[in-house]
């Protein structure tokens, strides 16, 4: 029988909930590394025991952890991650110059093919990569520096590359997603980078054509079709269906397509979720009714799914990275809140339950099927 | 040898207890000793100052014989107390909630 392993970053702490494949008795391990921010930890899919995690405080910086052994101990890794030559500046929140500055990591994506190359998302923005599991790392700064990037600016929760999408037929192939300079793409491994936001609009700029701006908060593939993407912006559910080239908006009846995070199922290619949120002033869901919206149709008719999640007065939040999908033949759906529960739905999301009501409030989730 | 405290969260980290000791080559200072730290226990580089500026990390203090050194010159002479090892070097997180 297989196995789960639900990864959790929370602000004070990480946990790792295991379960078998049925999904109803969890044991839940943690916290690990208790009072530090966990933003992500993320598997290796070549070695799923290699674990990645971000650690950080507002006290001592960015740590950076990694395990062998799916999280029972952890050995402090390389967390020197200097911008390539001088960085320069891109645009503070008033419109002036402000010099690039690391703050921490948002994101892993550990590769697909090598063991031991692992790329890590950051605050301000940019793209670094390890190919020695984390003991050092080098920043592909031709994202930075293809052109736009004095003109990038931070969204609310700070200048983050926060989605990095690794294309599983295409090794060179790399999307990545800024908040809030949009998303880019690359075609030879990280080297060179191209804006692709044709067709994105958001009302917080003045130019709607411009290349970057919009604020991404979140794209999500499908292994069998890594030429459509589909994206969760500030505002507005979006899709690709030319490897980034262009996008429409797939966002039909949802009550609001304001939201952070977007999962595609593991075995149905067209079949996507997402998390309402009331709008970019009120995180919490609409009605104060927690739903999920599943689309069978690659987006534009959405249903509702609430069974098993609170009916009423539920103001958490679900942030960009809290979602994740795991492997199962019945495909499993989880998320976890701000306001620390982590709910999984064991049938594509017709039916959910909490696995855990009381966690600190949860930065990310990603679920390992061993 | 110089006796340092380090705040619980980086004793959890370099997985030592609540003194530890360093030996310092030449003059005792903020930075010789905070060179120290990092060479014996690598895994707190960048935790107490920028791995590149060198500049503290605003919410670390650094307090030695009831004195606050920690908006002094990182190249001026520690106590002498701090130095024979009679006193240690308290690394401190500030008081910033959370």
């Amino acid at each position: 029988m297989r196995r789960v392993r639900v990864l959790v970053g929370t602000r004070k702490g990480a946990f790792i909930l295991t379960s078998d494949e049925a999904r109803t008795e969890w044991k839940v391990d943690g916290p690990h590394f208790p009072g530090w921010e966990m933003y992500h930890l993320k598997g290796s899919p070549v070695d799923p025991n290699r674990i990645y995690a971000s650690q950080s405080s507002g006290w001592f910086g960015q740590l950076i952890q990694r395990s062998d052994d799916g999280g029972a101990t952890w050995n402090t890794m390389d967390n020197q991650f200097t911008y390539d030559g001088i960085p320069g500046t891109h645009m503070w929140y008033d419109g002036t110059p402000h010099p690039w500055e690391f703050k921490r990591v948002w994101h892993f994506e550990p590769s697909l093919t090598e063991r031991d190359t692992v790329y890590a998302g950051v605050e301000d923005a940019a793209l670094f990569k390890s190919t020695d599991g984390g003991a050092s790392w080098h920043e592909l700064s031709g994202l930075r520096e293809h052109g736009s990037g004095p003109q990038w600016q931070p969204g609310a929760g700070g200048m983050c590359l926060h989605t990095i999408v690794l294309d599983p037929t295409n090794a060179d192939r790399i999307y990545v997603a800024i908040s809030a300079a949009g998303a880019f793409r690359s075609n030879d491994g990280g080297v060179s980078w191209t804006p692709i936001n044709k067709g994105l609009r958001s009302g917080e700029i003045p130019d709607q054509d411009s290349d970057v701006g919009h604020c991404v908060h979140r794209i999500a593939m499908h292994p069998s079709n890594p030429q459509r993407l589909f994206m969760q912006k500030h505002w507005d559910v979006m899709r690709s269906d030319n490897g980034g080239d262009s996008w429409h908006e797939v966002s039909g009846n949802l009550p609001s397509d304001f939201g952070f995070p977007i999962a595609v199922h593991a075995h149905e290619p067209e079949t996507i979720y997402v998390v309402p949120i009331t709008s970019d002033a009120h995180h919490f869901p609409p009605d104060g009714r927690l739903r999920v919206y599943r689309s069978r149709t690659g987006g534009d008719v959405w249903e509702e799914l609430s069974n098993g999640l609170p009916p009423q007065d539920c103001y958490v939040n679900v942030l960009r990275d809290a979602m994740a999908v795991d492997d199962c033949d019945s495909c499993g759906i989880y998320f976890g809140t701000t306001g620390g529960q982590v709910y999984v739905s064991s049938d594509s999301g017709d039916h959910w339950m909490p696995i855990v009501h009381d966690l600190p409030s949860v930065l990310s989730v990603e679920v390992q099927t061993l | 040898m110089i006796r340092v405290v380090l705040p619980s969260p980086l004793r959890v980290i370099a997985r030592v207890g609540s003194e530890i000791t360093v030996a310092v080559q030449g003059d005792v200072t903020v930075r010789t000793v905070v060179d120290a730290i990092e060479a014996q226990y690598p895994m707190l580089r960048g935790t107490i100052r920028d791995h590149v500026t060198q500049q503290r990390r605003a919410f670390v203090r650094f307090f030695a014989c009831e004195e606050d050194w920690s908006l002094k010159s990182a190249d001026k002479a520690l106590p002498a107390r701090v130095a024979d090892g009679s006193e240690p070097l308290l690394v401190v997180g500030a008081m910033a909630g959370g």
